[in-house]
């Protein structure tokens, strides 16, 4: 998003983006199984983000789907053809720029295609650091799997003049709906509560029973925290990134100084990835206590960090 | 994260490549920096690998001796699981389950085939060889 937007001549950074459309946030839902392990989610989904703000910046963006992947190809092509910047959604398995053993299926990723030459796209992915290029067959079947999260091959792009941006307006609301997000869901599986029930889940593991299940769950937090996904920490850190844009922007230093306790907490949530890494590959003991303290002090430092957001705009 | 803790090099997970991630500098300001992959993220997603690894190794075995079918070996080596393969194909799990036994497997027609074949990135022969 943040490319296409470049690219129509608004700077906004991938953190302002992501600020904006208020997508930080937690979910723990048992409900949904990935290889029989409990989805984790740090943000909201690609399109909710995009949804986000596209509504608050009135931007003119055209989503698309296709039912024939030969149809959606064509459009890829018409569109880059207009010189156009075009975002996508794929899988991850069958993008061949993914080192082989980081390739799972996983179906909500985004990636943006910028140009087309003789059998490849130029495509820049924001997982990686540089551009790459995508032969056309991979990209296609990569765009038209079908699955949970499937595709359907949809792309997006602007299909009008991008409107003149004002950020800062719009910065504190979308601050609000983040916190809002983060503490008052009433469900017990989202935002600063979600992580307090993770917690608890994670200190009724069957450690005896089953710890090979308890190294596998215990890993896949770890997985969904740092695997897929802009920056580390569970986008705490791309979050800290747009409130220090945000403080300078309202001129709020306290904006600024919650930046930095979140850049903090986000350091935490790496702690707990080490330790959990670590009891995942069988280097340290499984001490379950340790990481359901973890946990939960995480939990109280964000309720803490987003109540005091919510008083700072 | 600090832009001083950011590993430089490349760890052998990530094949060359670099991550993008958000650190910070001395003064506390934001910047993007290439990681070569961080202990933990490297290690989670090693453990995720051999995991497949070992189950694909096992059905590999028990599809030599002929107690299951070529189809679990696959769907292990491609990093699918029951549920991601009946989803991945529109097979329904009863289905998948039935596949997954030779006798079942033996009887797929060749539409069925293909569409396991597609789900999988193989192709037809790569299917039904357990190699």
């Amino acid at each position: 998003m943040s490319a296409l937007l470049r690219h129509e001549g608004v700077p906004l950074s991938e953190a302002m983006v992501f600020g904006l459309s208020a997508s930080l946030s937690f979910a723990y839902i048992p409900l949904i199984k990935i290889n029989q392990l409990p989805l984790i989610a740090y943000r909201m989904v690609p399109r909710f983000i995009l949804n986000g703000v596209k509504k608050k910046l009135r931007l003119p963006l055209r989503f698309e789907t296709f039912r024939s992947p030969i149809d959606g190809r064509r459009r890829l092509d018409e569109l880059l053809d207009q010189g156009r910047v075009v975002g996508l959604q794929s899988s991850v398995f069958f993008l061949p720029y993914f080192p082989a053993n980081m390739r799972f299926h996983f179906n909500a990723h985004n990636l943006i295609a910028y140009g087309r030459e003789d059998d490849e796209y130029l495509v820049s992915d924001p997982v990686f650091d540089e551009p790459t290029r995508c032969r056309a067959s991979d990209l296609q079947r990569a765009r038209f799997v079908r699955g949970a999260l499937a595709p359907k091959g949809l792309l997006y792009y602007f299909d009008g003049p991008v409107p003149p941006v004002n950020l800062a307006p719009l910065l504190p609301a979308a601050i609000r709906k983040n916190c809002f997000l983060m503490l008052h869901v009433p469900l017990p599986f989202v935002g600063c509560r979600g992580i307090r029930l993770l917690a608890r889940r994670v200190r009724r593991l069957p450690e005896k029973r089953d710890p090979e299940f308890t190294r596998r769950f215990v890993g896949h937090i770890v997985r969904m925290q740092e695997e897929i996904g802009t920056g580390g920490a569970g986008f705490r850190f791309l979050y800290a990134a747009f409130l220090q844009e945000a403080a300078v922007l309202l001129g709020k230093p306290a904006l600024q100084d919650l930046s930095l306790q979140l850049t903090t907490i986000g350091d935490e949530w790496r702690e707990f990835a080490l330790h959990a890494a670590r009891i995942n590959k069988g280097r340290d003991a499984i001490d379950l206590p340790l990481l359901h303290r973890l946990l939960t002090d995480l939990a109280k430092k964000e309720r803490a960090l987003f109540g005091a957001l919510r008083r700072a705009v | 994260m600090h832009a001083n803790e950011v590993p430089e090099r490349s760890a052998p997970l990530f094949e060359g490549r670099h991550k993008a991630v958000y650190v910070v500098d001395e003064h506390g300001r934001y910047l993007i920096a290439k990681s070569g992959g961080t202990e933990a993220e490297v290690s989670v997603t090693e453990e995720a690998v051999s995991w497949f690894a070992r189950l694909a190794a096992e059905a590999r075995e028990r599809a030599r001796r002929g107690e299951t079918s070529p189809l679990e070996v696959h769907m292990y080596r491609q990093r699918m699981d029951l549920p991601t393969l009946a989803q991945a194909t529109g097979f329904w799990r009863w289905q998948v389950r039935r596949h997954l036994r030779p006798a079942g497997f033996a009887r797929l027609s060749a539409r069925g085939l293909a569409r396991y074949a597609e789900a999988l990135g193989l192709s037809l022969a790569q299917l039904q060889s357990l190699d």
